[in-house]
């Protein structure tokens, strides 16, 4: 090319005009936007008409109106005398109590299951392999299913309920348990509690820097166990026992009192747990065996024993490679928590659905789904990266 | 004065504790006194589970009957003595129709099977790798099997009865939905990964947002959207079948994911494979047939099969809008007066989630398989 150039006395060849790829990068763009366009048009122009034929006032008026029906399950007051827009609060922070509460025991039973793949103990290794095999190839609609027509649906009746530890129940209506009620002088335990946790942060912090000195070792974890239970327990007796449990009461049809777990919470909470655990221990799994042998045998070497190995060597760099892959099966885990329609478990989805049956605001909704789904999305990815970019491996 | 020896010896067995199966038990079972423990647990988990399940799979199972009363105990109005708990599989047989082809016109079945017939007659091949013919067979397979299957199941065509979709139901529906998702989503996951990786902003800013948005909401809301939105958008009068706005929402859905694990590929194909492409000349469109795509696809196999057992346990979720594939006629046959105790959610659910487990488990192995023989160990 250059000494072409230089031989036609500088000027580059020109392409012909259709053949230059930037303009035909420009043609090609304009032709998709003017495609996009005109669809969108099209489709706006469909619509109105549409909704003027079916006497839908579109726009988001509808959220304030009268509600009119009831939730079975609501973390604030709400009654059926409540706003839309009061519904949809009810329905989100339904999906958040699910999704958070799932996400917490899909991540303990996975860790376990996925440690336990890698078990030298052949029978611990194979009942997990089971366990991920069967939970990673069937629907998770259909584990919902069977935790919720399967299992609690065919428990006795309220009469005969299951008799459990602690006073509690188990029947078709739910779990009943017994439910704290704080008297007077119980920030004193919570103070305690607060207490706890910061001096067991100090403690920690101190022990660090110490070990960093001088290279003594100090028992933290005990230490922290020992604060963060000891001191409410302290302020439990010191306060006059301020806490009294009500307990469930067994009357002829039904169970009165005490905290009641409803059937639809429990079998999604157990159903996606369960489900999104199988997917986890196949990352937690990877992680682990990702970090080469090297790293456990070199640590070996310097004398730490398989506890510590395990501890300081292997998850912080195991966790580098399970992070990314853990934050899409929470976000899985969220979204899959809008199957609670199919039960009748009140989430932002099974709120929607009624709502829009009720006012006919098809494209509001599904808008509002949209948004809320992909606000907590974009939230989570957030916070794990945050979380990601701690735990990176920080080079030069 | 020396000796050599001429033959070898014969090498000795090992100690006794470090053979057979007391060492296999020592060393598996037993290694150390956590692991001990451990085993005693898993024995006991095992031992606590298992036997009570085989007994109420198989020997207090009921196999054949007509209704309910099988199934339940005298308490419950059935022939079993109280206290009886096993599988209703007479549920399962009797209903077995139903959960294959749903409402589907009960003399024209035959249609279904000769579908399903020539699926596997075109798969299997297809599947082997040393079967010849594999462009016929793609071809076949790909091109002409769907339209075969779209007259002879729906008919109204060549004398055939016309069957409406609103009839289809059980494995037929999931069947259908997973292949046309899996035939439409990975070229259009193809394009879209493409399209994100272009360098013409438009284009890019579009894939990119299709792709985030569809990923970031959950299949359910995608599949209201099909469902309600749909009709809204088309002009007054233009109608949609309920399947094909299904097919539509799975296909959209799938095809943001497949365009990810796509994408994921092509950004693993070293920056010289590209340059060499347009050093030799090649179009844009040259250049990833036959350079890129090969390379890229065949690296993310593991990823696109999990996409497909994803949409394939998805298509469950159309239940949700009201049409019945393998799970959701199951669940609807609970509320079968005929039929509902105790034990028929159970068996049903067992039995669909068998059925979902076969394929699912079925495309996984045969991922692994793939993967072994397109190694060609050049990373």
């Amino acid at each position: 090319m250059a000494s072409e150039d230089t031989a036609h006395g500088g000027a580059p060849a020109r392409a012909a005009f259709l053949n230059d790829p930037k303009i035909r990068g420009l043609i090609y763009q304009v032709v998709v936007f003017a495609a996009l366009v005109a669809v969108i048009y099209w489709i706006i122009g469909n619509t109105t008409e549409n909704l003027r034929r079916s006497n839908i006032s579109s726009g988001f008026a509808f959220l304030n109106a009268r509600s009119g029906f009831d939730i079975a399950q609501t973390l604030i007051p709400y009654s059926s005398n409540s706003r839309y827009i009061d519904a949809f609060v009810v329905g989100l922070l339904n999906t958040l109590l699910v999704a958070v509460s799932g996400i917490v025991l899909a991540s303990i039973l996975g860790f376990i299951v996925g440690i336990g793949r890698l078990s030298r103990n052949w029978l611990i290794r194979k009942i997990c392999t089971v366990y991920v095999e069967v939970f990673r190839n069937i629907p998770p609609l259909l584990v919902i299913f069977f935790w919720y027509f399967a299992v609690l649906q065919v428990l006795p009746p309220p009469r005969d309920s299951i008799e459990l530890p602690f006073g509690s129940y188990l029947n078709a209506r739910g779990f009943f348990l017994p439910r704290a009620i704080w008297g007077e002088g119980s920030w004193l335990i919570l103070l305690g509690l607060v207490l706890g946790i910061a001096m067991s942060f100090l403690a920690a912090r101190w022990a660090r820097t110490r070990q960093a000195a001088t290279g003594q070792q100090f028992p933290v974890a005990l230490t922290s166990i020992g604060l963060i239970v000891g001191l409410p327990v302290l302020a439990y007796i010191l306060g006059g026992f301020p806490v009294t449990l009500e307990f469930p009461q067994k009357s002829t049809f039904n169970l009165t009192g005490g905290w009641t777990i409803k059937p639809e919470f429990l079998s999604l909470f157990l159903a996606l747990s369960f489900y999104t655990a199988s997917f986890i221990a196949e990352i937690v799994r990877a992680g682990i065996l990702g970090v080469s042998k090297g790293q456990t045998e070199a640590s070996y070497a310097v004398g730490l024993r398989p506890g510590p190995t395990l501890r300081l060597v292997v998850i912080p760099q195991a966790l580098r490679i399970i992070i990314p892959p853990l934050t899409s099966q929470y976000l899985n885990l969220t979204k899959n928590s809008s199957l609670a329609v199919a039960i009748g478990y009140p989430d932002l989805v099974a709120v929607g659905q009624t709502a829009m049956n009720q006012t006919g605001q098809a494209i509001e909704v599904v808008a509002i789904w949209m948004v809320i789904y992909l606000g907590l999305s974009l939230a989570t990815s957030v916070f794990m990266n945050w979380f990601n970019a701690r735990m990176a491996l920080v080079e030069r | 004065m020396t000796f050599v020896r001429t033959e070898m010896v014969a090498a000795q067995p090992a100690p006794r504790g470090e053979r057979g199966i007391v060492q296999w038990l020592r060393k598996n079972l037993f290694a150390t006194p956590v692991d001990s423990v451990l085993t005693v647990i898993g024995l006991l988990f095992v031992a606590y589970t298992v036997p009570p399940l085989l007994r109420w799979a198989f020997i207090d199972a009921q196999w054949t009957g007509t209704d309910r009363t099988f199934c339940s105990t005298v308490a419950q109005g059935g022939i079993h003595p109280d206290g009886w708990s096993g599988a209703c599989w007479a549920f399962v047989s009797a209903k077995f129709q139903q959960f294959m082809y749903g409402r589907y016109t009960f003399t024209q079945r035959w249609r279904v099977d000769y579908t399903a017939i020539m699926f596997v007659l075109l798969l299997v091949p297809l599947l082997i790798p040393r079967a010849p013919y594999k462009m016929l067979n793609a071809f076949l397979f790909f091109i002409v099997f769907p339209i075969v299957a779209y007259f002879l199941l729906v008919g109204g065509y060549f004398g055939l009865t016309y069957v409406p979709t609103q009839l289809w139901g059980g494995l037929l529906v999931t069947m259908v939905l997973s292949f046309v998702g899996i035939a439409v989503s990975l070229p259009l996951g193809i394009l879209l990964a493409l399209g994100r990786r272009s360098s013409l902003p438009v284009v890019k800013m579009l894939c990119v947002t299709f792709i985030e948005i569809v990923r970031g909401v959950p299949l359910v809301t995608v599949l209201f959207m099909a469902s309600v939105m749909l009709p809204l958008f088309l002009p007054t009068g233009m109608t949609f079948d309920r399947l094909l706005r299904a097919l539509v929402g799975v296909a959209m859905f799938a095809s943001a994911y497949m365009a990810e694990v796509i994408r994921g590929g092509l950004q693993a194909i070293p920056k010289g494979q590209y340059e060499g492409a347009d050093s030799l000349g090649l179009s844009y469109w040259q250049k990833m047939i036959l350079i890129v795509l090969p390379q890229a696809l065949k690296l993310v196999i593991p990823g696109i099969v999990n996409t497909f057992i994803g949409l394939f346990k998805d298509t469950s979720l159309v239940y949700i809008i009201g049409m019945f594939d393998l799970l959701g006629i199951v669940r609807q046959n609970f509320s079968d007066a005929a039929w509902a105790s105790p034990q028929t959610p159970m068996s049903g659910l067992l039995f669909a989630g068998f059925v979902f487990w076969i394929f699912c488990f079925g495309m996984s192995r045969y991922s692994i398989f793939m993967e072994r023989r397109l190694d060609t160990s050049h990373r």
